[in-house]
């Protein structure tokens, strides 16, 4: 019985994978440089549902955590959270043939999970110089060669590109937690995570709201600023064509 | 089959040579303003801790933090390159004066979110050339959350030293503001004097 599911389940992630390849195949230029966003428009309407539901639910929800719990316990929920992402990130760092990453969560996945109380402590942090080294299937599409593709604002989740949306998407399964816990054990995951979201919203709700509320075009900045952000943690570099502008400027400025 | 193996291996030894002794030329004309960026990105953060743990009002704080930012940010540059393509086609007075609005916007905009930083620590880690400029790196720890990096890019403007770009986790400034003052000059229907009137009193 057991291996069966393990094998159906196991197929499904195949398929995953190959329909992130393809996907990710179809859209392999001008990666990395500058906007490529297409369906703006869709986008749009997109991001205004996000203010909407950021207003109605998010917000209002945040506050009431924020107030509610100390902000040590947020940060132990936030933990948590990340403790149960390490195995997916070790998978992913297997993936993209790190093995220095992958023994560095693996270990700090043993020490938080043990003496870190479930990972409500960090001592692999603190104690054992491995702090957290992020990674998802996003980043092993980017390493294998896959393009950025197109931008895309997702509904609930926010700013993305096809490749980051199809490795959130096998995301949901490179963690083998997932395989090996079963209900209602399972649910703590998807609990702690979504718990270290609302908590992050009322962390940095000054920062969220300059941008969500009072940037003069937030859809605009937020495709930015994602971008900027992402990749900053592919290690994707200044662009030429940037470098090319600020010797400009000094050069016209300063002659040199 | 001997012989030609010899070859390519002392032709790549000979390579590899002549590659690290031009790595080595710049970074020995470097090394000195490396030291002299680092040295630059030191005292802001020095002053930049100094102030945030001084316990002083919130508009003594704002004041120092912007005369900071005209002491060692080249507003100049920063400015000129959030307006972007429209710098070009502006006259020489609309320059100087979209610079000066900017100076103050900026400062009012930013310094007000340096409350977030009371109680926080900034540190410099190093400092390497790149492209034209330096990049100083620093690790900023602000209460309640995971320590972060914010890079300043550090390049000489008429014989000072000065940042000209501060880059946190791969999110430039610059960038961000060229953004905003995009959308803005939009919004304006491309007008550069309107958003210079708005611009003073903006952020």
């Amino acid at each position: 019985m057991t291996g069966i599911r393990i094998k159906s389940r196991i197929s499904k992630v195949l398929t995953l994978v190959s329909t992130a390849a393809f996907l990710a195949a179809c859209s392999q230029d001008g990666d990395g440089v500058g906007v490529r966003d297409p369906h703006e428009d869709a986008n749009r309407r997109t991001h205004n549902f996000n203010l909407a539901v950021d207003k109605a639910i998010l917000q209002p929800a945040s506050n009431a955590y924020g107030r509610g719990l100390s902000r040590e316990t947020r940060q132990g929920v936030g933990r948590v959270a990340s403790n149960f992402a390490l195995p997916g990130r070790v998978v992913n760092n297997l993936l993209q043939l790190d093995l220095e990453g992958a023994t560095r969560n693996s270990f700090r996945f043993l020490i938080n999970s043990t003496l870190g109380f479930g990972g409500i402590g960090d001592p692999a942090g603190n104690d054992f110089g491995l702090e957290e080294e992020t990674t998802d299937f996003g980043e092993t599409l980017y390493k294998w060669g896959f393009g950025e593709g197109r931008y895309v604002e997702l509904p609930l989740v926010g700013p993305s590109t096809e490749r980051h949306t199809v490795g959130r998407v096998v995301d949901l399964f490179t963690n083998p937690l997932g395989y090996a816990l079963d209900s209602p054990e399972n649910l703590l995951s998807p609990t702690a995570t979504g718990l270290s979201r609302i908590g992050d919203r009322y962390e940095y709700a000054s920062t969220i709201n300059a941008l969500l509320y009072e940037s003069e075009d937030s859809y605009a900045q937020a495709r930015n600023l994602y971008l900027q952000n992402r990749r900053f943690e592919l290690g994707i570099e200044v662009t030429e064509e940037e470098v090319d502008e600020i010797d400009a400027l000094f050069e016209e400025l300063y002659g040199e | 089959m001997n012989s030609s193996k010899m070859t390519r291996r002392g032709f790549t030894a000979g390579l590899m040579a002549a590659t690290s002794a031009l790595a080595l030329l710049p970074t020995a004309s470097f090394a000195l303003n490396a030291r002299q960026a680092s040295a630059l990105v030191t005292q802001v953060v020095d002053e930049i801790n100094a102030i945030i743990n001084s316990g002083q009002s919130e508009r003594r704080m704002l004041r120092r933090f912007e005369g900071l930012f005209q002491q060692y940010a080249n507003t100049t540059v920063i400015a000129l390159r959030c307006l972007g393509a429209d710098a070009r086609s502006a006259s020489d007075s609309q320059r100087r004066a979209f610079v000066a609005a900017f100076e103050g916007y900026i400062a009012r905009k930013y310094g007000r979110r340096f409350r977030e930083f009371i109680g926080g620590r900034i540190d410099v880690e190093d400092s390497r050339p790149v492209k034209s400029w330096f990049e100083v790196r620093t690790n900023t720890q602000l209460q309640g959350s995971a320590p972060f990096r914010v890079d300043f890019l550090v390049k000489e403007a008429g014989g000072r030293n000065l940042f000209f770009d501060m880059v946190i986790e791969g999110i430039s400034l610059t960038r961000v503001e060229r953004e905003e003052i995009g959308a803005m000059l939009d919004s304006r229907g491309g007008d550069l004097d309107r958003l210079i009137a708005d611009l003073r009193n903006a952020g």
